[in-house]
């Protein structure tokens, strides 16, 4: 690990309904990334996410109604403004996202503000088909052109960001769906962070089915460029 | 005839119970005072329907009725745009409600533990976490 000053590092973890995977998620960060300290927030599970993730050693918030997923990564911005972390990675408690990655994106913190650890950039097998996928990949044109770097996986809940960006989350981190992902970075371009992009491998989830009607991946379409235009003209 | 009965009851109506809606305090003085603003409005006009035939001669539209339902569904949507904008504050401050009892919520089990372990809270981490937050 490169937190040579003593850096503290906080990784955020959105959870909901995730009591089958995050035992095995958070003992694999904490094995991969023994200084960092793990928050989950759980978005008011029905099953016993808190108690596992409490027994497997993180640090739980506990919200009172579904405010999803843009919702619990804002309080865990606010957790980690409020008790000064200089470094905080987001990551999915499903299990996706590969916490060995965690060090290559902390590293790139030293240049870019928001580093995004991306699929499709290379590494790993992960494969989105059909329209869903075009419409990832104009999302990802789209968003290129306004980070002026080039990302090829806007969508990615896997990301890490320094001080700065904690605090500028903690107060606007939208909860709209896909807000969460596209509105994020636009905000961060606009309020002039600079944004770049680490290749990971993403495993298949280990629990939960990805949807793949074409009716949704339209309407996941027609959603994403709404958020991206809503992105662009907001204040 | 028998139209304006018809009107004017429900303007009446209308009247009454936002009144008795407001005394028992179950409607925001501000929704309150919009709607008594609008039943003592409109409550001529029931009696009186052609009350309005002046004024949308005036501005080409055929009959005071035609004008006054296009006001009615103009003022309705503005209406409707209010309480959508409302709404969204609302829950806005509930999610940052919800935020705030959350961290309270893991703050508080924490203290409970550290007591029953019998431990003393570390009271200077506790000042430093007042402090900034």
């Amino acid at each position: 690990m490169t937190m040579a000053t003593g850096e503290r590092l906080l990784t955020i973890m959105p959870a909901w309904n995730e009591s089958a995977s995050i035992a095995n998620v958070i003992k694999e960060i904490q094995r991969e990334v023994p200084d960092t300290d793990i928050l989950v927030v759980d978005d008011n599970s029905d099953d016993d996410t808190v108690e596992v993730a409490r027994s497997a050693g993180a640090r739980v918030l506990h919200l009172p109604y579904h405010l999803g997923v843009g919702g619990a990564r804002r309080l865990g911005y606010r957790y980690a403004r409020d008790h000064r972390y200089h470094v905080a990675v987001q990551m999915d408690s499903d299990g996706q996202h590969d916490p060995r990655y965690i060090p290559d994106m902390v590293t790139m913190l030293a240049t870019t503000d928001l580093v995004i650890g991306a699929r499709f950039a290379g590494e790993g097998r992960y494969k989105v088909r059909g329209p869903r996928q075009w419409a990832m990949r104009m999302l990802s044109a789209a968003l290129s052109k306004i980070a002026r770097s080039r990302l090829t996986d806007t969508t990615s809940g896997y990301r890490a960001c320094g001080r700065e960006l904690i605090e500028y989350y903690a107060r606007n981190y939208p909860v709209e769906y896909l807000g969460d992902t596209v509105d994020t970075i636009v905000q961060a371009r606009r309020a002039g962070y600079t944004i770049g992009q680490v290749a990971v491998a993403m495993r298949p989830r280990q629990g939960g089915t990805p949807s793949n009607s074409p009716l949704k991946a339209m309407i996941y379409l027609f959603r994403a460029f709404f958020a991206l235009a809503l992105a662009l003209v907001r204040r | 005839m028998r139209l304006v009965i018809v009107t004017a009851t429900t303007g009446l109506v209308m009247l009454l119970v936002i009144f008795e809606l407001l005394r028992r305090r179950q409607l925001r003085e501000k929704y309150g005072a919009l709607w008594l603003v609008v039943a003592v409005g409109v409550l001529p006009l029931a009696i009186f329907p052609t009350l309005l035939d002046g004024l949308s001669s005036s501005l080409g539209i055929a009959s005071g009725l035609s004008l006054f339902l296009f006001l009615a569904v103009v003022f309705l949507l503005l209406v409707t745009v209010h309480l959508s904008w409302e709404c969204s504050r609302l829950e806005e401050e509930t999610r940052d409600l919800s935020e705030e009892i959350a961290m309270l919520r893991s703050d508080f089990e924490e203290l409970r533990q550290r007591t029953e372990l019998g431990q003393t809270p570390d009271t200077a981490d506790l000042r430093e976490e007042a402090k900034t937050a």
